[in-house]
């Protein structure tokens, strides 16, 4: 697992309003035959980025030049599907940091921060006009700040606290690793081990 | 004392320490591991030079990208082959126990885990796989994991999971006749969506779950996942233990009737509470088919394609999306339907049960000159049992033939893949854009409804084939 550290992020958006957009769409299971956790981001969305003859969709949003960053702000329910973490890491890889939705998919959530990767929950309502936003000036800028948990659209000043589990947060603060803290953990774990075959 | 349900006896047992304000170190008794999630968590040992803790509780298939054609030549696919190979050294070195490519006990992950005894009750199990959840039918916290995870479980036998809610679905009623689970389990999504559940973790209860078989049962868990659930599970009963006793070996259980007297505590306080309660009529659902491309949107088959989406929002811009994909209209009517693709098989309806159903519409008739049919049998022993009871002679004089086990067009990682712009009755549980390969077009259903499209060429009631009372 990368050590990534998360701060401070003040970046412009990338728009993808659609709902339950799964773990299949982001990389479709034909792309999942590598063994490294490398270049998943060239296949990011590629049935909507390419046609099916294999050129650039000049419609998709990923080709589209007004816009770039490292924020994708996407529709509800996103991740839904299979745990493949290749999903994950095709997002990192292609540059993003974070993600912004009213709803994540339970295992996409896990897999996003065991990889650097914040989800950012805000209300239907707020992802709403962010979506309206950017759609009307792609240099709209947010600001995320996972110290104080603020997510913030620094245009119009709607600023919310987003919630994340305290040790994850520290996790990501710090750049520290699950497996690291498991493995301090082996003594415990063995004695547990003792006790179940009594 | 405080009443506890089954997941929390279940969960509260493996926790090896909880950390305050956040996820609790949770003990793994059995892992299941395939080619396509495996690789980076075996790099990220060796990176670190640890071994892995407990190899014993660690199981391997090759299943997902896998061909279900003349398995014994070498895979074609560089990649996937490579994949398929690693696999084998991973496990060769860290002393994994594997069930590869064209050994005999080879099969889909969720297939071979419970029909070789390895799923047993009250276990905790992980796989990188979403339908992990379908070991829940033995009463068990079974869920799917990511790379990173699976790393965690093989480093240290334990994963980092903060505990999820509880719900309880119950159903009750007399389920009709032509009815499977699987559209009990798809009704249950049409009702609640594809993220109804997320956040939760479910138990089924009530008199129609009772009534199911264990293989039923597992294809009802399967698809908890389809509704957001982390997994879903049943509590063991007689039903559970007759499967287990009439199984030839169960690794590590020395005294079996010793061990189903513990199992037979393993069920919900009668006073426990859960944090949401959903109760369905049985008696009600009818044969299930989907219209959209993800399990929510579905409906009963002789039904009408609904004009809004779940939320009432009108022509909401991802509804119309869905629809324009399949080749749909709001109000449209499915019967009738032509269709040029049936698959039978994966992790959801793979089993020996499964094929029955599909040999009991197909018997005596001949397939539609116009549908090509994927029949591929979630295991080795699935396709002993096939070739034991008739079956594969039955398919062949039906026009159909019968391949190789694997995972196959459910996620269309191999060759099996549904072309551009086709229609596929598919037995699986994924109806998402592309997922039985690039531009396809799926619709879920059971084997009996799948078994009535491939007979007529077009989506058909599957109740018109159905004469004696058959659950």
């Amino acid at each position: 697992m990368p050590k990534v550290k998360f701060d401070i992020l003040e970046s412009t958006c990338v728009p993808l309003p659609f709902e339950n957009v799964d773990t299949d769409q982001i990389i479709p299971a034909r792309f999942l035959s590598a063994t490294s956790r490398l270049g998943f981001g060239d296949n990011l969305f590629r049935d909507w980025r390419y046609t099916k003859t294999g050129e650039k969709n000049s419609e998709f949003i990923l080709n589209n030049p007004d816009y770039s960053g490292q924020v994708l702000v996407a529709g509800k329910n996103f991740g839904s599907g299979s745990s493949r973490e290749h999903a994950v890491w095709a997002i990192f890889d292609y540059g993003f940091r974070a993600v912004v939705s009213s709803f994540f998919a339970d295992i996409f959530t896990n897999n996003a921060l065991n990889n650097g990767l914040l989800p950012i929950v805000i209300s239907d309502d707020l992802l709403k006009k962010l979506h309206n936003l950017v759609q009307k000036d792609p240099g709209t800028k947010v600001k995320i700040d996972l110290m104080n948990q603020t997510f913030t659209i620094l245009m119009t000043g709607d600023s919310v606290k987003f919630g994340i589990n305290p040790y994850k947060k520290e996790c990501l603060l710090k750049g520290l690793d699950d497996i690291d803290f498991l493995l301090s953990m082996k003594s415990l774990i063995t004695s547990y081990e003792k006790t179940k075959s009594l | 004392m405080n009443s506890k349900t089954l997941f929390d006896k279940i969960w509260d047992s493996h926790v090896v320490r909880s950390i305050e304000d956040g996820p609790d170190v949770l003990y793994i008794d059995r892992h299941y591991i395939h080619e396509v999630t495996s690789p980076q968590a075996f790099n990220g040992l060796k990176e670190r030079g640890i071994p892995v803790m407990r190899p014993g509780k660690t199981l391997a298939t090759a299943d997902h990208n896998i061909p279900t054609k003349d398995q014994h030549l070498a895979i074609r696919d560089q990649l996937s082959r490579n994949q398929v190979e690693r696999l084998s050294e991973n496990c060769q070195k860290y002393g994994i126990e594997l069930f590869g490519l064209n050994h005999l006990k080879n099969g889909i992950v969720h297939v071979i885990g419970p029909e070789l005894g390895y799923t047993l009750p009250g276990m905790t199990i992980v796989c990188g796989d979403s339908h992990t959840s379908t070991h829940g039918a033995f009463g068990t916290i079974a869920f799917g994991i990511g790379t990173s995870e699976v790393e965690m479980v093989l480093a240290t036998q334990c994963i980092l999971q903060q505990k999820p809610k509880k719900m309880r679905i119950t159903l009750d009623g007399e389920v009709q006749n032509g009815i499977t689970s699987k559209d009990i389990i798809m009704h249950i999504i049409s009702e609640i969506s594809a993220s109804g559940a997320t956040g939760y973790f479910v138990e089924y209860a009530g008199s129609a779950i009772r009534c199911l078989s264990m293989e039923a049962r597992m294809t009802i868990c399967n698809m908890s996942i389809e509704m957001g659930a982390r997994g879903g599970l049943i509590a063991p009963d007689e039903t559970t233990f007759s499967y287990l006793k009439r199984l030839s070996s169960i690794p590590g259980i020395k005294d079996l009737k010793s061990s189903i007297n513990e199992w037979s505590n393993l069920k919900s306080d009668k006073d426990s509470v859960f944090d949401r309660d959903l109760i369905f009529d049985a008696g009600s659902i009818k044969p299930m088919i989907t219209y959209g491309t993800n399990p929510g949107m579905g409906m009963a088959i002789d039904d009408s394609i609904p004009m809004t989406d779940k939320s009432g929002n009108e022509a909401s811009s991802s509804f119309i999306k869905s629809l324009d994909y399949m080749g749909f209209k709001p109000g449209m009517k499915l019967l009738g339907h032509p269709v040029d693709y049936v698959f039978i098989g994966s992790c959801t309806n793979g089993r020996i049960e499964d094929f029955r159903a599909f040999a009991q519409i197909i018997k005596g008739r001949k397939k539609a000159a116009n549908i090509t049919a994927l029949i591929v049998p979630g295991s080795k022993k699935v396709e002993q049992q096939m070739l034991a009871e008739g079956l594969m002679e039955l398919y062949k004089d039906a026009g159909f033939e019968v391949r190789q086990p694997g995972c196959s067009s459910c996620l269309a990682m191999n060759e099996d893949k549904i072309p551009p712009g086709k229609y596929a009755v598919s037995t699986s549980n994924r109806n998402f854009e592309g997922r039985q390969g690039p531009g396809s077009r799926t619709l879920l259903a059971s084997p009996l409804t799948a078994a009535a499209a491939a007979i007529i060429g077009m989506i058909s009631d599957p109740r018109e084939f159905i004469t004696e009372v058959k659950k």
